[in-house]
């Protein structure tokens, strides 16, 4: 099992505040990483760190192609659905599309969705992409069960086609998750 | 996905506002004649560099809608996961953006100059002027959007950072429009250049400086 993603002794500091230091982090295919703490601990920031978004204030951090689901929608709101996320050109994008039960949507201009569909749309625009490591930022926020559903689904398919998955949420995330517990 | 990148500004830009500077453009150039009074040489004389002026705030006007809505959005932070660097985002959004501005400018400063007193050489001048200027323009809208993205009143603080950056370019591409004699246009092309070059890699550090 080849590993995706190796962080090694990071630390992050921001506004001043120190989030974590001397954590460790790797997820090799078929793994999943559920993290969690408290508001402020440093959950989005730990996914923005391994994204590359934000530098590491001491550690490296080694991973495979990655993509990021956070709180940017990230697809053009003027545009039918199905083209928003066509720019993205991920070559799933038909699986992705079903996978959340958005075909139907793919001509409703993306400015009209509402927020759980929006939300699918943006986990769709993950799922389409080839990349083997997933990166999650609440990715259950606005989700219906049925939308928690067809994640669950997703990271399943994903994680036996080799993948990886890092989710940080505050929710309980359905399936075996090893956990990662921030500011405790 | 730079291919795309260009693709997808400039649609958005022709969807959108891209006649907003035109309108004003040539609005400013209406507005001259009438300040100065219908006096034809003096218009002649100084039309070039009005024009100039004219271009220069028209420029101003797209600014707030080229970089702040994609960082806000998650657009550039998406780009940066998919390869691309954060001076191929400044470099891809410039040219875009000149795509939309560029030709209409150029298409708007015929019926400006006639409304400022230009024809013939003169008018040529002007065009050539233009055309070498409106990149610089474009560049400098970027790298100024890039620097003011999620800033409280970024539009006014953008036009206070742009006109100064733009004075070399308005000095030697006003002179131009005047004498065929001269050197302005070459130096006003030596700025140009510089702007152009420069601009992708100031848009791409303000980019990585604006994420938090």
């Amino acid at each position: 099992m080849s590993p995706l993603l190796i962080g090694e002794d990071l630390a992050l500091i921001r506004g001043g505040r120190l989030l974590f230091e001397r954590l460790d982090i790797s997820l090799s295919q078929g793994e999943a990483i559920h993290v969690t703490g408290p508001n402020g601990s440093g959950k989005s920031s730990l996914i923005r760190l391994i994204a590359g978004l934000l530098k590491p204030c001491f550690g490296r951090i080694v991973r495979a192609e990655a993509v990021l689901a956070d709180e940017g929608l990230a697809l053009d709101r003027e545009l039918p659905l199905g083209r928003a996320l066509a720019f993205w050109t991920g070559p799933r994008l038909t699986q992705a599309l079903a996978a959340f039960e958005l075909e139907e949507l793919a001509n409703v201009p993306v400015r009209l969705l509402s927020t759980g569909q929006a939300k699918r749309a943006q986990l769709a625009r993950a799922v389409a992409s080839a990349a083997p490591l997933w990166l999650l930022d609440e990715p259950l926020n606005g989700l219906d069960r049925k939308g928690a559903g067809e994640l669950d689904r997703a990271v399943a398919g994903h994680r036996a086609n080799g993948g990886a998955v890092l989710a940080a949420s505050h929710l309980p995330l359905a399936g075996d998750w090893r956990s990662l517990e921030l500011g405790a | 996905m730079t291919g795309r990148l260009i693709r997808r500004e400039v649609r958005r830009g022709l969807q959108g506002a891209a006649w907003l500077p035109v309108a004003f453009f040539l609005l400013v150039a209406t507005i001259v004649p009438f300040a100065v009074g219908p006096d034809a040489r003096l218009l002649a004389r100084i039309g070039g560099g009005a024009l100039w002026i004219a271009a220069l705030t028209a420029a101003l006007m797209p600014i707030e809608r080229l970089v702040e809505p994609d960082r806000a959005d998650g657009v550039l932070d998406q780009l940066a996961l998919t390869g691309m660097t954060e001076e191929a985002i400044g470099a891809a959004k410039m040219t875009g953006h000149w795509l939309t501005f560029g030709p209409l400018l150029l298409i708007a400063a015929v019926p400006g100059s006639f409304l400022v007193g230009l024809d013939g050489p003169a008018l040529g001048r002007c065009l050539i002027s233009l055309a070498i200027g409106t990149p610089a323009l474009a560049a400098m809208a970027v790298a100024v959007a890039a620097l003011t993205a999620g800033l409280p009143r970024a539009g006014a603080l953008a036009g206070l950072l742009m006109m100064p950056l733009a004075v070399p370019l308005v000095i030697f591409g006003a002179a131009a429009t005047g004498d065929s004699e001269s050197a302005a246009l070459k130096l006003e092309a030596a700025v140009a250049l510089l702007l152009v070059a420069g601009a992708p890699f100031v848009a791409g550090a303000a980019i990585r400086a604006s994420r938090t």
